[in-house]
């Protein structure tokens, strides 16, 4: 019994060795996976886990750099940087996020849609402790209100950055452009490097423009952070470098007050110093508040605004394309006399219509029953119709091309005017590509006024005539008078080459047909001629929207819609004797040029010349 | 052959010897050797790991004194003793387990605490991790080994219930622990190695069933994120990622005390409780690691040691299972900060800084001392 006893025991004991055996294998094999997994991770993989742990705590923080100041002629800021304060949350720090969005909404305004991108940013990839911004542009008082209450709002933050602003707002949005929020499209073509830091985009205008000298070069800091994103020290740093600053020859005052005489009118209205080629104001109407593009559109102002007739995101001065009517009489008349189509002393018996000898097609004149006797001075300070058209049955197409061209008609002749269209000027080729019909000789009739397929900008308009101004000596159209960056006038392109006239004397003689215009007591816009302390010279056009049946006085016959109205155009230089301006004026559907377009011209040009010397 | 012969001749050559001054006081030297080791050197550990704030480093030595002092205690009663009271013991631990649901403190989403009014707070899970060994252990030992199927069956009850209890808390990583401290009990005890493997093939099976209806969202997410961290890269597999980060980027040699960037800026989480061997790792690399492992080996070794040498079944089955369940400890923490088993909520026992778990642990060894010291 105590030997069975005993057998049994020694049985249970080596029973148990053999478990505890196998079981110490068993810890012996786990101990070595867990010694093979650690020289894995320490030993082989160990680079890849050190530069893992550099990239944790070591960080790359760019520093943004402060976008190029804009100003105009005298120094007046055009486009500055301005703070702004962000309410941002650092979800991490909150207890209860729908709750702390429920007490913010109390204290200061969140719309659905910031709610709704705020919520679409917490659920995407995210550094821990990354601040989401909720709202922009907080006011004084929101920003008081929630430093009153920052006790109780724990992971609600206000950070300040700097933002565009404009003071001057609608009146200079279309020559300005204005940034934007970089969207996804231009994140994959802009060098990112660059864009570092910075949210913010030039989108149109000068701000288009000039983008990459406005925008400078990023900074930044190599940085230590904890897991929470603080920074603790700063290992390196390099400063970013500001943007260039753009001097403009833009002068405030005189858009201010361009757009101030257009008023409530669609039109746009582009000044050129003809000696610089400065484009001193370059307004169109209706315009819009470019502040708005920086803080974000509220979506039911810009479907409005784009829905609206009004266009006013158009920019007419450049991108608007109207026939040029009488305006372009002056240059076709100057190469006509030039080149002997005629003489200054030819003149005509205009009986208020013209008929060429192919076809039984009758062109009349603007005035029923014509000029009577006119030359070249009183058809251009009368703006007679059937002498141009004479003129033009004689010039041929080629020859009126020819000389548009030379003035910048039909392309783009500005350096530095962000997404100008290069109107039309026609040939027998184009017509043919883009019709496909040949070239009649009654489209050269209809030339000669401006009309038919011939297309100009007020720009393209406007350059002309300062060319003319300066009598035939081209000066590059710019808006661009200086800046910090040498570099940028350096890239202003070449002018086309100088207008050369057989006999030089004809500029003056063309000078004073136009001051004719606004002079003599039958030139058309002899109204706004009157008491000028100045010398000046201009013409008128009417540009036909619809045919519109006339009486004698040249005022419709029946009530014609607004958006049928002829659009109006005056374009004149000042003073005669070396001019200081010239201007292109167009009024959309404002009736004829010389009643409508003329007295803004004048008003312009007794501002202008009236304010003090420039610095 | 040896080996078997040393183990045979052992107790009787102790008998010959004059009963030591450790005998005397129920100390195994050698085990309180690698405890004092791995103690020590945990706390040096956990002042880096906090960042060098002594107030937490105190407050552990504090927990470490009334551990050793339970474990001075424990180790004084002989075996028999926890024999007699083991069935008292499981019922009390079960009784609290099933009071925690109407009586317990919420904490962290779980309901896992007693709190006695004005005196402290616990988890009678801790209870459960020495109670359930000692029970099964008298319980198989009474029978006789290898135990019979339907001691097996009743075994696998007594397993199951303070188990089960657990699960509902719920914390699964306790539960695991507890069951695996059962689990060796009865392996120990001689369970055949064809039921072994039968029950071996029915977990496997069952794997995807208590993935459905066994797991929680979250559980079932720290799995997961377990094979692919990136993931979720900033939620479940954080943890897993800054770990493996900070053990990898620690090399050979490690970054130096007190120097590891991932643990000092806060990058590791958890980094003086459940993930504190990641800073070992980064601060003392490949090198640190090995040394603590050695530690731990030879407290096991030691353990198996005084098992084998047990006086009788009881004292083998209690002295094996306690040994291997502070393996386990040991295997499931490391094991999950280094990314190749789920984030459960296992501290590296006696260097994680907290709890009643380390007086647990040490109560623990106090029993393994006793048997050690208690010869026949």
């Amino acid at each position: 019994m105590l030997n069975t006893s005993l057998d049994n025991r020694e049985q249970e004991r080596r029973l148990f060795l053999t478990r505890m055996s196998a079981a110490a294998i068993g810890v012996c094999l786990m101990m070595l996976i867990l010694i093979t997994r650690l020289f894995y991770l320490q030993i082989i993989e160990n680079e890849q886990h050190e530069a893992r742990s550099e990239n944790n705590r070591l960080e790359v923080l760019p520093i943004a750099p402060t976008r190029g100041l804009i100003y105009d002629r005298n120094g007046d800021l055009l486009a500055r940087n301005q703070p702004s304060y962000t309410l941002s949350v650092v979800v991490e720090r909150t207890q209860n996020i729908d709750a702390l969005m429920q007490e913010v909404s109390e204290l200061v305004d969140i719309t659905d849609d910031q709610k709704e991108r705020f919520y679409q940013r917490l659920s995407s990839y995210r550094r821990p402790f990354e601040p989401i911004p909720l709202k922009l542009n907080l006011n004084e008082r929101e920003i008081a209100i929630l430093a009153a209450n920052r006790v109780f709002l724990e992971g609600v933050q206000v950070q300040a950055e700097l933002i565009r602003h404009y003071p001057y707002g609608d009146a200079f949005a279309h020559v300005l452009g204005y940034v934007g929020r970089i969207n996804e499209e231009e994140l994959r073509s802009v060098d990112l490097g660059r864009y570092a830091g910075t949210r913010y985009i030039g989108k149109q205008g000068v701000e288009r423009e000039y983008e990459s000298s406005l925008l400078g070069s990023p900074g930044f800091q190599r940085v230590e952070t904890n897991a929470r994103g603080r920074i603790l020290s700063v290992m390196e740093r390099q400063s970013p470098e500001p943007g260039s600053n753009l001097h403009l020859y833009l002068d405030r005052r005189l858009q201010q007050k361009a757009v101030e005489l257009l008023g409530d009118r669609r039109g746009a209205i582009v000044a050129i110093e003809p000696e610089t080629g400065g484009i001193l104001a370059m307004v169109s109407q209706p315009g819009f508040n470019p502040n708005l593009y920086v803080s974000g559109f509220p979506l039911d102002l810009y479907n409005t605004l784009r829905a609206s007739e009004d266009k006013p995101f158009l920019n007419r001065a450049i991108r608007g394309q109207y026939p040029a009517a009488s305006t372009i009489k002056p240059f076709i008349g100057l190469a006509g006399v030039d080149q002997n189509f005629v003489t200054w002393d030819y003149s005509i018996e205009d009986r208020g219509w013209f008929q060429l000898p192919t076809d039984d097609r009758i062109y009349r004149d603007w005035i029923r029953g014509g000029h009577g006797e006119v030359d070249m001075t009183t058809a251009i300070a009368q703006s007679c119709d059937v002498y141009f058209y004479e003129l033009a049955y004689k010039m041929k197409l080629e020859t009126i091309h020819d000389t548009l061209d030379q003035f910048g008609f039909g392309r783009v002749t500005t350096a530095d005017v962000y997404n100008p269209e290069p109107g039309i000027n026609p040939t027998r080729d184009w017509k043919k590509d883009r019709h496909g019909f040949a070239w009649y000789a009654g489209d050269t009739i209809n030339l000669s006024i401006g009309q038919g397929y011939m297309l100009t900008t007020p720009m393209q308009l406007a350059v002309a005539t300062a060319v003319m101004a300066n009598k035939g000596h081209w000066v590059t159209p710019r808006l661009l008078r200086y800046s910090n960056d040498s570099q940028l006038l350096d890239d202003i392109p070449e002018p086309p080459e100088d207008v050369v006239l057989n006999d030089e004397s004809n500029w003056d003689r063309m000078h004073n047909a136009m001051h004719e215009v606004v002079q003599s007591n039958r030139g058309t816009a002899r109204g706004s001629g009157l008491g000028a302390s100045y010398d000046w010279a201009g013409k008128s056009g009417t540009a036909q929207v619809i045919a519109i049946e006339r009486d004698e006085d040249g005022n419709a016959v029946e009530d014609v819609p607004d958006r049928f109205q002829d659009h109006a155009w005056f374009n004149a230089f000042a003073p005669m004797e070396n001019p200081k301006i010239a201007v292109a004026v167009l009024v959309e559907n404002g009736g004829g040029g010389s009643g409508v377009a003329a007295p803004i011209v004048r008003q312009l040009f007794d501002f202008y010349l009236g304010l003090e010397p420039n610095t | 052959m040896s080996l078997m012969d040393s183990v045979r001749l052992t107790p009787d050559h102790r008998m010959d010897r004059p009963r030591s001054l450790w005998l005397r006081l129920h100390i195994d030297p050698y085990l309180l050797v690698g405890l004092l080791l791995i103690c020590g050197g945990g706390l040096c550990v956990l002042y880096s790991a906090t960042g060098g704030n002594w107030d937490v480093v105190l407050r552990q030595m504090v927990r470490l004194a009334v551990g050793f002092g339970v474990l001075l205690v424990v180790a004084q009663f002989d075996p028999n003793f926890f024999q007699r009271w083991s069935l008292g013991l499981f019922l009390i631990g079960v009784g609290l387990l099933a009071a925690v649901p109407m009586l317990g403190t919420h904490a962290m989403g779980a309901q896992r605490w007693l709190t006695i009014p004005g005196l402290f707070r616990f988890q009678p899970a801790e209870i459960m991790k020495l109670a359930l060994p000692i029970m099964l252990a008298w319980y198989l030992s009474r029978y006789g080994v290898p135990p019979k199927y339907r001691h097996l069956f009743v075994s696998v009850i007594l397993l199951a219930i303070p188990v089960g209890l657990i699960v509902e808390q719920p914390d699964l990583g306790t539960a695991l622990l507890i069951a695996a401290s059962g689990i060796f009990v009865i392996f120990l005890a001689g369970l055949s190695w064809k039921l072994i493997l039968a029950l071996f093939s029915l977990a496997v099976a069952m794997l995807p069933v208590l993935w459905i209806y066994g797991m929680r969202e979250y559980q079932r997410q720290r799995v997961l994120t377990l094979f692919n961290p990136e993931s979720d890269p900033l939620g479940a597999g954080w943890n897993t990622i800054q770990s493996i980060t900070a053990i990898g980027s620690g090399g050979l040699q490690g970054k130096g005390y007190m120097l590891g960037t991932q643990s000092q800026l806060d990058f590791l989480p958890e980094s003086h409780t459940d993930f504190i061997v990641a800073v070992l790792g980064e601060e003392l690399g490949f090198l640190g690691l090995l040394l603590l492992l050695a530690a731990y080996a030879w407290v096991l070794l030691r353990g198996m040691l005084v098992a084998v040498r047990g006086r009788d079944n009881f004292c083998r089955l209690l002295a094996g299972s306690l040994t291997l369940t502070f393996f386990i400890y040991v295997f499931v923490n490391i094991g999950m900060v280094c990314g190749i088993l789920p984030v459960v909520g296992v501290p590296l026992p006696l260097v994680s800084y907290g709890g009643t778990s380390i007086v647990t642990l040490l109560a623990g060894f106090g029993v393994l001392m006793s048997i050690s010291t208690h010869p026949r």
